[in-house]
This record gives C-alpha cells, sequence and structure tokens, in this order.
C-alpha cells in the first residue's frame, strides 16, 4: 500500500513536471551532459620506458602492442562490453561472453569496470613471459572468482560451463548437462590433494607442476608476439 | 574473423593459458611464425601520391588486393614501394579503410567510379559502414534507374513465348506496347467520357414542348440517351469480361480498387435492367443511378495523377481523421453554447443544438451564408469566438496533410525506398557470411584440409600437400591453432550442424552393433580425446616427438566422412595407423564399415584401454579393464564379427 501511494506521487510529480515543460516550451532537455562525460574519459599510458622496464617485453613490441590496443579502443580503455564483443569475435560457434567475463574480472585487477593499456599489459606479460609459478598464480586468480583464496567447486563449475558455453552447439561428440560437471570432477580430483573440497592456491600450484602436459601447454604460447 | 581485432589475437592466445589447468588433453602445436618480428613501413605510390602505413596494417584483410600477396604485382623494384595507377582520391577512403576498419563513401564521388576501385581492391561493397551505406545504396538505385530508363525506352519488342492471355494482360497494363492497345485506351477513354456526359446532360432542362412544362432532356429523349446508356455500359462490360479473363490472378484481380469501380459503374444499368417499372422499387432506382457518377472513376486507369491522389488520401488517413474529429469536437461544443445563448431570443432558427450545427460548420469554415444568424448579445459574442476557433482548427491540420502528400508524392517516385529494409537484412546477412563463415567453415576446412594432407603425405605427393597447406595466413592458422585448444580443453570437437544431426541420429542406431564386451561404448558417442588417447601420463621409451595431434583429433569424424567416398581407403587408415604406433599417445581409429543401414558413417568407438583414473573424464566407464597387453606393443584388433576394425596404441 506504501508502495502504491509512492508510485502515485511520482507519478504525479512527473506529469505536473511535464506539463510545466510542455507550457513552458522546453519539451526535450538536451542531453549533452551525458555525452559530454562520456568523451572526457581518456587515458593515457606511462612512458614506454617504464612500461619496459615493468614488463618482459620489447619496446617493439610493448610499441604493436599499443598500436593494436588503441586501434580497438581509441579512448585508452577497455570496458567490459567491448572486451566481451573483441573476445566473442575469436569463438563465433559458441557463446564466449560468460568466459570473457570472467576474463575481465581477471585482466581487471583493480575492479574499477575498465581496463587501461597498462593493466593488460601487465597480465600480458605474466602470461607469455612470467614463470611457470606466475602464469599458475594468474590461472588460480582467474578461476577464484570470489577471490577468497579458494578455488571451490562451484566456482570451477562456472569456469568449466563457461569454457563449455564457448564451444557451442554443434559438437562431437554432442554436449551433455552434466560434461561440464564431470569434467569439474575429474578436476578436483586430480587437484584436491587433501580432499577439503576446495583447492588453494599451493594445492594447485604442485598439482599442476606435477603434470607434464599443462607444463608443457604452459609453454606453448611462448612466441605468441 | 573481423581483421580489426587482429591485433587482438595475440590476447585471445595468451588467455588461452586459462584453459591449460582444466585440460586433460595435451594442446597442439603452435604454428610457427617465420616473418620477421618488427613491423615496417610500406609505401603506396598512387599515381604519385605516396601513402605509406604499417605493414601489419593492410594484413589485417588478407582477402583484399593489398592485404594479399597479390600486391607484389604492383611493386617496384628500383623505388621500393607498390605502385598504383588509380585515383588518389579514392584511394584515400580505401586505405581508411584498413586503417580503421570501416569503409565511407565520399559524397562527392561518382558512384560507379567507386566501385570500380572497390572491385579493383577486392573490397567487397557490403563492408560500407553505416554512416554512409544508405547514400551508397540510394546513389547506385539511381543510377540503376537511370540506366534501367534508358533501356526501357529502347525495348519495345515482344517477348517471344509470351500466351497470348499474357499478351492481352500487358497490353491492357501498358498500353503504349502495341498499336491494338492504344487504340482500346483511346477508344474506352472516349466512352467513359461519353457516358459521364450522358448522365450530366441527361438532367438539363431541354426546351418546353408545348403540352408539357420544361423537362430535362433524360425524359424527353428517353430512347436516345437509353441507346447511349447501352453502349457505353456495353463496351464496359466486355472490358471488365476481357480483363478478368486476361488477368494473371483473377481472384487478385477481382479484389482489386479499379475492378470494383468498373463493377459499380456498370452494376446499376443491369439492375435497372432487371428490374422493370415497378412503382415501389423506382425510389431505390433512382438512387442507384447515382452510381453511375463514379464511372467517372475509371478515369484514373488514364490518369497517373489520380491514382496518386486516391494513394495519398488513403495513406493521410490518419491525419485526415484527426482533422475530422477535432472539427466535430468543436462543433459539438459552438452548437451547444449557440443553441443555450440563442434559447432565450424570439423566433430564433437555433430550434435545437443539431440544428445549431450547420450554424457551427458553416461559422467554422468561414463560409457565413447568414441563414442563420444569432440575435442576443451572448449568442453574437460565441459566434465570434466560433468563427476565429475555425481557422484556426481547420488551419492546423492542413499543411500537415499538404506535407504529407508532398513527402508521399516524392515517395512514390523512389518507392524502392521501402524494398530497403529487406535489402538490410540480405546485406548483413552477407556480411555475416563473409565474415564469420569464413571463420566457422573456415576452422573445420582447414581440419578436412590437414586430414587431406595427412592421407596425401602417406601417398607421398607432397606437392599437392603444400598447395592445400599455402591457402591460410599466419593468422588464420593461429587463430585455428586457438580454436584447437578449445577443443583439446573440453575434450569436444565443432562439428558442422549436419554432422551433429546425424550424430544424434546415430545415437539411435548404436545398438544394433555391439558385440563384443570392448564396444560397450555404443550408449554414446563418447569418445573422447582422452579416452582415446590412451595413458598419456605413462611415457612411453620410444616415444619421440609427438606427430601433430591435432591432425588425429579432428579427424575422426571427417574420417568417417571420407569412408563414404572411398570404401577401399581402408588399407590407408590401417597403414596411417601403423604409422601413428611408432609415437605415442596418438588417438585410437576406430572405423566401421557398413552396418545395418545403408548410412556409412561410422562411429569411433572408445577404446577398451584406458581406465586412467587421472585422465578420465566423461561418463563412467562400464568396459572392462583393457586386456593386458604390453604397454609399447600396438594391439591391432580386427574383429571380423561386425567389420569394424578397432586399432589401439597404448
Amino acid at each position: 500500500m506504501a508502495g502504491c501511494a509512492k508510485r502515485c506521487k511520482q507519478g504525479l510529480v512527473k506529469c505536473v513536471l511535464s506539463l510545466y515543460k510542455l507550457v513552458t516550451g522546453t519539451l526535450n532537455k538536451d542531453k549533452i551532459d551525458d555525452d559530454f562525460e562520456l568523451s572526457i574519459v581518456c587515458h593515457r599510458p606511462e612512458g614506454l620506458d617504464k612500461l619496459e622496464a615493468q614488463t618482459n617485453f620489447s619496446k617493439q613490441e610493448l610499441q604493436v602492442l599499443y598500436r593494436g590496443f588503441k586501434n580497438e579502443c581509441p579512448s585508452g580503455v577497455v570496458n567490459e562490453d567491448t572486451f566481451k564483443q573483441i573476445y566473442a569475435q575469436f569463438f563465433p560457434h559458441g557463446d564466449a561472453s560468460t568466459y570473457a567475463h570472467y576474463l575481465f574480472n581477471a585482466f581487471d585487477s583493480a575492479h574499477s569496470g575498465s581496463i587501461k593499456f597498462e593493466g593488460f599489459i601487465m597480465a600480458l606479460s605474466t602470461l607469455l613471459r612470467g614463470s611457470v609459478r606466475e602464469k599458475l598464480t594468474w590461472t588460480f586468480n582467474l578461476y577464484d572468482i570470489n577471490r577468497d583464496g579458494y578455488i571451490n567447486k562451484e566456482e570451477m563449475t562456472d569456469i568449466v560451463s563457461a569454457i563449455y558455453d564457448m564451444m557451442g552447439k554443434y559438437t562431437y561428440p554432442a554436449l551433455k548437462t552434466d560434461t561440464p560437471k564431470q569434467h569439474v570432477d575429474a578436476f578436483f580430483q586430480k587437484m584436491d590433494k587433501n580432499r577439503d573440497g576446495v583447492v588453494t592456491l599451493d594445492e594447485f600450484i604442485l598439482s599442476c607442476q606435477e603434470d607434464e602436459n599443462i607444463l608443457r601447454s604452459l609453454q606453448l604460447f611462448k612466441n605468441v608476439i | 574473423m573481423a581483421a580489426g581485432v587482429a591485433a587482438w589475437l595475440p590476447f585471445a592466445r595468451a588467455a588461452a593459458i586459462g584453459w591449460m589447468p582444466v585440460a586433460n588433453c595435451p594442446m597442439p602445436i603452435a604454428p610457427r611464425d617465420h616473418r620477421k618480428r618488427h613491423d615496417e613501413l610500406i609505401i603506396l605510390n598512387v599515381s604519385g601520391r605516396r601513402f605509406q602505413t604499417w605493414r601489419t596494417t593492410l594484413d589485417r584483410y588478407p582477402d583484399t588486393l593489398l592485404g594479399s600477396s597479390e600486391k607484389q604485382f604492383f611493386y617496384d623494384e628500383e623505388t621500393k614501394e607498390y605502385f598504383f595507377d588509380r585515383d588518389p582520391d579514392s584511394f584515400r577512403s580505401i586505405l581508411n579503410f584498413y586503417r580503421t576498419g570501416k569503409l565511407h563513401y565520399p559524397r562527392y564521388e561518382c558512384i560507379s567510379a567507386y566501385d570500380e576501385e572497390l572491385t579493383f581492391f577486392g573490397i567487397i561493397p557490403e563492408i560500407i559502414g553505416d554512416c554512409c551505406y544508405e547514400e551508397y545504396k540510394d546513389r547506385k538505385r539511381e543510377n540503376a534507374e537511370r540506366l534501367q530508363d534508358d533501356q526501357d525506352d529502347n525495348k519495345d519488342c515482344k517477348l517471344p513465348n509470351m500466351t497470348y492471355r499474357e499478351t492481352m494482360w500487358r497490353a491492357f497494363e501498358n498500353p503504349h506496347t502495341s498499336t491494338m492497345a492504344l487504340v482500346f485506351y483511346y477508344v474506352t477513354g472516349f466512352f467513359i467520357a461519353i457516358s459521364v456526359l450522358t448522365n450530366v446532360i441527361e438532367t438539363v432542362p431541354c426546351g418546353a414542348t408545348p403540352s408539357q412544362k420544361d423537362m430535362p432532356c433524360g425524359e424527353r429523349y428517353t430512347i436516345a440517351f437509353f441507346c447511349m446508356d447501352t453502349a457505353c455500359v456495353l463496351i464496359f462490360t466486355v472490358e471488365y469480361l476481357m480483363r478478368l479473363f486476361a488477368a494473371p490472378s483473377r481472384y487478385q484481380f477481382m479484389r482489386s480498387v479499379m475492378s470494383i469501380i468498373d463493377v459499380v459503374a456498370i452494376f446499376p444499368y443491369y439492375i435497372g435492367l432487371v428490374m422493370t417499372d415497378n412503382e415501389d422499387v423506382s425510389g431505390a432506382f433512382v438512387t442507384l443511378r447515382v452510381f453511375r457518377v463514379f464511372r467517372i472513376f475509371k478515369f484514373s486507369r488514364h490518369s497517373q495523377g489520380l491514382r496518386i491522389l486516391g494513394y495519398t488520401l488513403k495513406s493521410c488517413a490518419s491525419e485526415l481523421g484527426f482533422l475530422l474529429f477535432s472539427l466535430t469536437m468543436a462543433i459539438i461544443i459552438f452548437a451547444t453554447v449557440m443553441f443555450y445563448a440563442e434559447k432565450g431570443s424570439s423566433s430564433t432558427k437555433f430550434t435545437s443544438i443539431p440544428a445549431s450545427f450547420w450554424y457551427t460548420i458553416v461559422t467554422m469554415t468561414t463560409l457565413g451564408y447568414g441563414d442563420m444568424v444569432p440575435k442576443t448579445i451572448a449568442g453574437k459574442i460565441f459566434g465570434s469566438i466560433c468563427s476565429l476557433s475555425g481557422v484556426l482548427v481547420i488551419a492546423l491540420p492542413v499543411p500537415v496533410i499538404v506535407s504529407n502528400f508532398s513527402r508521399i508524392y516524392h515517395q512514390n517516385q523512389r518507392a524502392d525506398k521501402r524494398r530497403a529494409q529487406k535489402v538490410q537484412k540480405a546485406r548483413l546477412a552477407r556480411i555475416r557470411i563473409a565474415q564469420t563463415g569464413s571463420s566457422c567453415t573456415g576452422f573445420l576446412q582447414s581440419k578436412r584440409n590437414d586430414l587431406l594432407n595427412e592421407l596425401l603425405e602417406l601417398t607421398g605427393s607432397e606437392e599437392e600437400e603444400q598447395q592445400l597447406n599455402k591457402g591460410m595466413s599466419l593468422l588464420e592458422s593461429q587463430h585455428h591453432h586457438l580454436l584447437h585448444c578449445l577443443e583439446k580443453t573440453t575434450a569436444h570437437e565443432f562439428v558442422d550442424e549436419q554432422l551433429y544431426e546425424q550424430n544424434c541420429l546415430e545415437t539411435t542406431i548404436q545398438s544394433y552393433t555391439s558385440h563384443s564386451p570392448s564396444f560397450s561404448s555404443q550408449d554414446g558417442p563418447i569418445g573422447t580425446c582422452c579416452t582415446r588417447r590412451g595413458k598419456m601420463n605413462s611415457p612411453l621409451p620410444n616415444s619421440s616427438l609427438p606427430l601433430q595431434p591435432s591432425h588425429q583429433q579432428g579427424s575422426l569424424q571427417e574420417l568417417s566422412a571420407l569412408h563414404i567416398q572411398c570404401g577401399d581407403k581402408l588399407p590407408h587408415t590401417t597403414s596411417r595407423s601403423s604409422l601413428n604406433m611408432k609415437t605415442d599417445d596418438v588417438g585410437l581409429i576406430n572405423c566401421k564399415g557398413s552396418q545395418i543401414t545403408t548410412a556409412i558413417i561410422s562411429i569411433p568407438t572408445a577404446p577398451s584401454d584406458t581406465t586412467d583414473g587421472g585422465g578420465l573424464h566423461g561418463p563412467p566407464q562400464r568396459r572392462p579393464p583393457p586386456p593386458p597387453t604390453g604397454p609399447q606393443a600396438p594391439s591391432i584388433n580386427t574383429t571380423a564379427s561386425s567389420n569394424v576394425i578397432k586399432v589401439s596404441a597404448l
């Protein structure tokens, strides 16, 4: 009942306001304020030398990376929607938006809602040129959605479902509804050493270092840039 | 793949590291990048004007001239630049396409010259950005119409294979096509005019005879007018029947407006014939004669302008309705007011509210006949307010209707704009196909190519293999490698839609074929990469480099597809598997011959030798543990009973 009265009041206020605007002749307020606010968000990265010192990339590589980055995002920051769009272009078969969301959160360590070039390049440096431990830590942070230091089954199921979503519908063999769950069970079988239902960073790193395949595949993208 | 984001491919590949701990299968090997690392500036000399850009900028769109190796044909060794003998002004927008990913159409440019430039540089016009696409399409359509008009003037020849009926219809619709049609056209027009004239003259008083007073001509020369009427109606009837016969779709013809006008024009005559001089219905008969005036609407076939006017009124219906509605409101209000204002005065003409309607209408439209005039002061005041507001109420909607008319008139000239909706959808579909189709099907295509590579390798024809390989750019191969990694991570493969449907079909007929317990995988096509792969975790002593596992991986379905074509390639597959035996962790290839049905699609059965807890995922294994064989010795089991060659490697 209270909500109803409140809505009535709001409606009445809106009515009176629009009547007033009608009388005074200003029917459409200009939306310049909103546009103005969007356009001034722009970011310039730190100097090339500083970035070279902080990351494992050479100057040429940083140049190439920045040119590509700036081309796609002229304002200097990537927000989540652009990020999802870009990532979805690489996976036309399925739906990459969920995984892109988790990736975005992993890249955006400061949780500011947008990725700047420095954050982007730091993550790339870790992924491509970092040590095995650094890579595994980054991956752990990717899986640990709520950043509590533990990966539990729900988080892992979310991640794995997101990965399977990227495959799309037409796969061989056909995807079943419990395929992600079984994948997660296998994962926990391998990673969770003390069987407490969560995987900590140390367990994760230890298990991965025991697995030759994982170690080998971590080195796969060494020469990407 | 939209090449605008080609720069982000390294990022996407780096992010793939996130899948690695989840994946249970080894990843395929990344394609090598043999080119130079750093970027270089390219000089493009277009008729003397030099443009410079990075090489990677041009490489974004490898299916255009500048992005592919085709530009090598234009390379000038001495000046180390690419020379194009084309228009430098148009080149500006083309180069901007590479830089920004959006193609713009400059308005000052001639449409056909621009089209030629686009064709030369291998860019499809559908990529033109939304900001410029409407303009481009409009110009293109105008151009096409202009060319079409020129052609139409020349085109007067009759199409050879038209039936008599089609010829007649064409003659009716376009009177200019033949002389006969033109004659017919004028004759009908003449008779329409005659008919209308007789209707009019019928009512004119024709001069007095001594016996009676003035009477209209129609009653005086009844026979003559009747003969005239009959002749006209005969002509109209014949015309209508001929049109009905010639119409391609009779039902649609009968529903059209012109046909209804025709029917209404000739009907009263026949009704009049049927009804003789019956006194009580003669009143109705007289009313029916009014409908004869509709014959004048038959002129609209002869006049384009009339048709447009009619159409405009139809489409302005909402504005007209609004005008009518507001007028009605005002009339009722003022009539009421006037009635009550004039109620007091004596011998007033405002006897009731409906009687005041006439006064209100006459005043509001500023006619002012003067047959009803207010006498009281209040009446006069309200009367003046009425006339003032009448001007306003009528003057407001009329410009809207006028502008509507002008808009529709111009729109009628370019009626193809209506088709822009369909064109937009078709265009989007084309772009989508061109961009994503290449990536979706490109990936599957490349898997087949890899498979063909394998077979060709076997037969020793390396030239063909190289031909297959060179088609793909580095970017594409990297993208495909990324998709391969995803396949490995999830242990499922991308397939075509139709193969997927076939698989779903296959799951229903698999129950026929299981004879041996090792075929217990028939409950579902669950050949996953790991179960196929066998024990990955146990390194084999004689394992050298793993053979490109990606080729195996993607090949099972395609291998089965190949089976359809060449049943005798079986020895190839076995020998191929024997090739694989030498290396480790290769997949199994289970090929089935023809099953009970004639559909030769093989479902690779899972191997019977994987019980490794660590590498397993998928439904719980129901198969028994593998027969103990030496870990290094490959085993080839052929079970002739169900015509299956099962090859397993440990």
